[in-house]
């Protein structure tokens, strides 16, 4: 693992369905800067910068770091750009804890964004290439079939993606920065509403946001400067696989299972769910958050939806999941996966303001994208590793 | 004191100017092949590859390239929307920490399929360069002007320069085998004429990392990084000074002062206009006595997202070969030089510095 990484700060921008007050660098900077001052920094004081976004193709500019160095303070340092699709926001993470971990840097920013109403997110994800035929529209398309597959071999009632729909959403309304806010939502509600693709109804995605979330790691010298608590990284993984073949498990993918695997044993965990405090996982569908509560360890197989109906998920539950209202309420894709692993450090940090989870001590931050195959994870303690 | 991390493999196509009608992931198959067979590795610690939707005109075009490589089991995999040499880059890192010995790096691009020059105006800042329609090689004429202005160096001399490095690629079997530059050739954006302008070019390269004994293990003479580092300019051309790479200068210094880069005998550089080639010459401090791309360059083989890789795996090749006992390679990417790479090898294990 190398040497010690802290997270010493963390920035945020409001989730929107258009942020049409600001660039696409202004959107960058309004994350950068939060997380620069969280940390007692300036742009000076950073080392490099690692930028991470799903497809270019959502804002129409190829490489678009090429033209946000400028606004990232990035002249003269290093500057990458990661992209693993919707993992991206998680990789991204790692990469930049990477360099310190390898003794390259003290200071790394890391920045991770969408800024999805430039286009439509949908369309860009149904493009067809000249060789293949898209069978599905959109990300919804594409996992619909799986879920479907869960619940029949997993025995799962029909209710349960609505369940998180309704907690995921309820958690969001003590999240100052979510985008989907929506008082007294209820199981009614979410019923009420169209179904998109079986069983996915409208209210059990995830919306299309434009955002950035930011982070500033740090050597273990560099972090003692912090003005506040840091968090630390305890383990970090990064898995993929190929689409489709014969046999291939899309519905519990081996890659997550190894990822989750890989973090655990760095971070000496062997009980995911009672020595984790929480976790902000990669949920996009309602039905996601069972499906990875096997995936990820916190139960036997096709007993992950008995968690989530007996509330162990909820805020109030053993293991709350997504305390930020997670990806269900606010998805700028290429930030997603960062938003879940920088909420990881504030709830260690005890910053999560009204959607802290008490005592939190340790917490897992999950990104996964493609179909299913590409896995990015952490653990973050508030105790040095 | 820094792992010693050291090239020990490096695998290519024979690049095409032309589609040859394999989708992208069947040109790569056969490089991955190739540096599995070549070093026995069936698995690595860590792969990392650099690629470019834009080129593909479609999302998560490295996607199927996991297909090429036979990522199963699972693998502990990443990817860069860079050249690959930042791929590399980025493998290094991993391979200081301390907790695998091998990685895999690949690159690969089909600038065939589409007009390269107007979708690289599509990496322009989109409020206020992009509109204006310039595309790469205007912007690289801007910048001949204005080093051709500050410098003295005439349109012979670039034009030497593309003759020399056509002659190289003539001699490199995976490079373009292109004429010797016409004499009256016209322009295609003055100062530049066909011949200063990198050709589009199809093609994929693989590299193989190793860490201490494993890189010896693996590769008889490994050509061990001592050093390696790289950096940006400010996107915009009016606001730095084109005919200067600083980027270069200040990557080649933190790269090479502490690898002691003075003694590069061969330097590969990632020069996609002939001009460029003299400013990075410049930046690097590198003296006449040191063969700049003997395969031939960029000018003679230019495949997107993984040329800049070509250049470090070429000058790790004349390590592996015994031709050179110090070797340098650089790579570019953005408009007009503004992040450039710089990767310092040698035949003597050194730590290796960032």
């Amino acid at each position: 693992m190398g040497d010690r990484c802290a997270i010493i700060g963390v920035g945020q921008t409001a989730y929107r369905t258009r942020r049409l007050d600001v660039s696409m660098p202004g959107l960058l900077r309004e994350a950068a800067r939060r997380a620069l001052d969280d940390a007692g920094l300036t742009w000076k004081d950073i080392d490099a910068v690692v930028v991470g976004k799903a497809p270019d193709l959502f804002e129409g500019v190829m490489m678009p770091e090429t033209f946000l160095a400028d606004a990232l303070g990035a002249a003269g340092k290093p500057l990458m750009r990661v992209h693993t699709a919707g993992s991206v926001g998680g990789s991204t993470a790692i990469v930049a804890a990477g360099l310190i971990q390898g003794g390259v840097h003290d200071r790394v920013l890391t920045v991770a964004w969408e800024k999805q109403s430039e286009s439509n997110a949908t369309w860009a994800l149904t493009v067809n290439s000249p060789f293949t035929t898209s069978l599905v529209v959109g990300a919804g398309g594409y996992f619909a079939p799986h879920i479907r597959a869960y619940m029949r071999r997993a025995g799962a009632p029909d209710h349960i993606g609505t369940l998180v729909a309704v907690k995921d959403r309820r958690n969001a309304l003590r999240n100052e920065y979510a985008h989907l806010k929506i008082p007294g939502i209820s199981r009614e509600m979410v019923e009420s509403t169209p179904m998109l693709w079986e069983p996915i109804r409208y209210l059990e995605t995830c919306p299309s946001s434009d955002g950035a979330c930011a982070m500033v790691l740090a050597s273990e010298d560099a972090a003692k400067r912090a003005p506040s608590r840091p968090a630390w990284v305890h383990g970090t993984s990064m898995r993929s696989e190929p689409m489709m073949f014969a046999g291939r498990d899309s519905v519990s993918p081996q890659g997550g299972k190894d990822a989750a695997a890989d973090v655990y044993r760095q971070a000496g965990i062997t009980d995911p769910r009672s020595e984790l405090d929480c976790a902000e996982v990669y949920v996009p569908f309602s039905w996601y958050e069972p499906m990875w509560l096997e995936n990820l360890g916190f139960c036997g197989e096709n007993e992950g939806w008995k968690l989530t109906e007996a509330g162990a998920t909820a805020m109030d539950g053993d293991i709350p999941w997504n305390p930020s209202g997670g990806v269900l309420s606010s998805n700028p894709i290429g930030a997603s996966g960062m938003i879940r692993f920088a909420e990881a450090a504030l709830q260690v940090r005890g910053q999560a303001g009204d959607h802290q989870v008490d005592g939190a001590r340790r917490a897992l931050g999950h990104a996964y994208g493609g179909g299913a195959q590409f896995f990015a994870m952490w653990i973050v303690g508030s105790d040095k590793p | 004191m820094r792992r010693e991390i050291a090239v020990v493999a490096f695998a290519q196509t024979r690049h095409s100017g032309a589609d040859e009608g394999l989708a992208e992931i069947e040109m790569l198959a056969p490089v991955i092949t190739e540096i599995k067979e070549r070093t026995g590795l069936a698995r690595f610690g860590f792969t990392c590859s650099g690629s470019c939707d834009y080129l593909a005109g479609a999302p998560f075009s490295f996607v199927s390239a996991l297909d090429a490589i036979g990522a199963w089991p699972p693998i502990s995999e990443s990817h860069v929307e860079m050249d690959a040499a930042w791929a590399l880059y980025e493998a290094w890192v991993k391979l200081l920490h301390g907790d695998i010995d091998t990685a895999l790096v690949y690159g690969f691009g089909k600038s065939s399929q589409g007009n390269l020059r107007s979708i690289l105006t599509q990496q322009l800042d989109p409020y206020h360069l992009a509109p204006l329609g310039i595309d790469s090689v205007s912007l690289a004429a801007l910048q001949a002007r204005a080093y051709m202005e500050r410098s003295g160096v005439k349109e012979d001399d670039l034009r030497a320069v593309a003759a020399r490095s056509r002659a190289s690629g003539r001699g490199n079997p995976f490079a373009l085998h292109l004429p010797e530059p016409g004499a009256d050739e016209e322009y295609d954006v003055a100062p530049l004429r066909p011949y200063d302008v990198a050709p589009i070019t199809d093609g994929a390269a693989a590299i193989v990392l190793a860490a201490g004994d494993r890189a010896r293990e693996l590769c008889e003479r490994p050509a061990w990084i001592t050093g390696i580092d790289h950096r940006g300019e400010p996107h915009a051309p009016g606001v730095r000074d084109l005919t200067r790479s600083e980027a270069t200068r200040l990557a080649g210094e933190r790269a090479g002062e502490k690898a002691g880069a003075a003694g590069v005998e061969v330097a590969e550089l990632h020069a996609q206009f002939s001009h460029e080639e003299l400013i990075l010459r410049e930046a690097l401090g590198l003296g006449d006595d040191v063969r700049v791309n003997p395969s031939g360059g960029a000018l003679s083989a230019n495949p997107m997202m993984a040329a800049g890789l070509i250049r470090i795996g070429e000058a790790a090749a004349r390590i592996h070969d015994g031709s050179a006992s110090r070797t340098l390679g650089h790579a570019s990417s953005g408009p007009c030089l503004q992040q450039n790479l710089v990767c310092v090898l040698s035949e003597e294990t050194g730590a290796s510095h960032g």
